[in-house]
């Protein structure tokens, strides 16, 4: 149960992360890692969601009609986010205002979807509300890591304070601008997939084609 | 299965149906929205108050960003007490009676009675209905004012922006512009909130020696070298028609059928 318990949580970090081995929720990671701050509220969030929507599903999973077992999953997971919504802009007005429709958009966010159509639906609850707070936790991890590059190179700046001068204010550093523009994400997601896969080559997919060698016989 | 079998009554009946069964269904379907709505609505009452709040701060941070006052170590509350606040009624360009306080010209903007609809050709802001009455924010020194904050709002290309724009005592240079809430593209029509393009707006002037309205945002970048450079703000690249709903929108609010009569009376009563 423990090693269960374990696997649960710490899987999604690395072995099974659900952005850089699965590919889910590209979207909202290209869109808030600008800054350190944005990620990390956003990382709480989706983790809050992930986690309480699996575990909320997986106490009713036995009574849930497969015929409407989507919709039944997307209410909850919809309402959770509203809630989570309206406490931000309760409690983190300036947060909020910053991720405006990323928040809602959690609802839409492939991860929750996806932990509560395949773990929730077949495990109990308390194990569902771990799945969901280590996939989560995988998901913040990339965020964070993809925030830090992006903030420090694009705007000197961690969590808003100062790490190297810029130009602008009288520094030796240039902010590279691309870094806060949303290709510069797939740049640094796809710079930490290689690595990810090149550490732990099990990662790596089988190619989809393999170029058919022509053998001079062969064509005789 | 087992269970729920010894559960007795209608629950039980109901939870030891076979989930495909159509009336568990719609039983499942009905419960579970009833739960979620009551949770959302509930979520919704309980924070309102405080996202208000947190709302009009923010509302006043950007007034007093506008004329430059906010600073991190004052309370915002605070530092918005020097504003005077009045009405104005834009027809007449003369202050009105009604409180401030209680009065929200978004919500009037609405309401027939305490509106006016626009016509295509004056509605170049394209807000379609304006309130009669709007509230401007004073700052004065003794009883001369200094500054002067107005409300404005229009349409960009993707959503309303909403804003204030403020002038210096004469009721023409202006003293800056920001906008608080827009859903314009981010790094594109979003730079409306880049302090370098809104500082550029300072110190131009929204009325030539004729007192005709001349403030426009041009395409491209302000020739200094001919006349009329003081009038022209840049316009944002890659914006087009962001730079040109800011331009209608600033256009509309100091023309005639916005602050215009406001704004000439007061120029007039600061050159007696």
């Amino acid at each position: 149960m423990a090693g269960e318990i374990k696997a649960a949580v710490y899987d999604p970090l690395i072995d099974n992360n659900p952005i850089t081995l699965q590919v889910l929720g590209v979207c909202s990671a290209l869109a808030v890692t600008t800054n350190m701050m944005a990620a990390l509220i956003m990382s709480i969030a989706l983790t809050t969601v992930t986690a309480f929507a699996s575990a909320i599903i997986s106490s009713i999973r036995n009574h849930i009609p497969s015929s409407i077992r989507i919709i039944v999953q997307m209410t909850i997971i919809a309402s959770l986010v509203i809630v989570v919504d309206q406490l931000l802009k309760a409690y983190a007005y300036e947060a909020s205002k910053q991720l405006s429709v990323f928040v809602g958009l959690i609802i839409t966010n492939c991860i929750v979807l996806g932990r509560a159509e395949a773990y929730a639906m077949k495990n109990p609850p308390a194990m569902s509300f771990l799945d969901g707070i280590g996939n989560g936790l995988g998901y913040s991890l990339i965020l964070m890591v993809v925030a830090f590059f992006r903030e420090l190179l694009g705007t000197g700046k961690l969590f808003g304070h100062t790490i190297i001068p810029v130009a602008n204010d009288g520094g030796w550093y240039i902010p590279n601008g691309l870094m806060l523009l949303p290709p510069s994400a797939f740049f640094v997601i796809g710079l930490l997939i290689w690595l990810i896969r090149s550490i732990k080559k099990e990662q790596v997919e089988p190619a989809d084609y393999q170029i058919h060698q022509v053998h001079r016989t062969e064509v005789l | 299965m087992t269970e729920n079998t010894k559960k007795q009554g209608f629950v039980g009946k109901i939870l030891s149906l076979p989930n495909d069964n159509p009336t568990k269904t719609i039983i499942v379907a009905v419960l579970l929205c009833l739960v979620c709505s009551i949770l959302v609505s509930t979520s919704a009452v309980i924070f309102k108050p405080l996202q208000v709040a947190n709302k009009e701060a923010d509302i006043k941070k950007n007034i007093l960003g506008v004329t430059g006052l906010l600073s991190d170590d004052v309370d915002v509350n605070t530092l918005f007490e020097q504003f005077e606040v009045k009405i104005v009624d834009l027809e007449t360009g003369q202050y009105s009676d009604i409180d401030s306080a209680t009065y929200d010209q978004y919500k009037a903007a609405g309401d027939p009675e305490q509106s006016v609809k626009l016509s295509a050709e004056q509605d170049i802001a394209g807000i379609g209905r304006r309130a009669k009455l709007a509230k401007v924010f004073l700052l004065k020194e003794g009883d001369k004012t200094t500054q002067v904050v107005l409300p404005i709002h229009g349409y960009g290309l993707w959503s309303t922006l909403y804003g204030f724009i403020s002038f210096e005592g004469d009721f023409n240079t202006i003293g800056g512009l920001q906008f608080y809430a827009h859903a314009e593209t981010p790094g594109l029509g979003g730079e409306v909130d880049n302090p370098k393009w809104r500082q550029l707006w300072q110190g131009k002037k929204a009325f030539n020696d004729q007192g005709e309205l001349k403030i426009e945002v041009v395409r491209g970048y302000v020739d200094f070298k001919v006349a009329g450079a003081e009038h022209k703000v840049d316009g944002l690249s890659g914006a087009t028609l962001t730079s040109t709903g800011v331009s209608n929108l600033v256009k509309y609010w100091l023309g005639e059928h916005g602050f215009g009569p406001y704004l000439k009376n007061m120029n007039a009563e600061m050159e007696k």
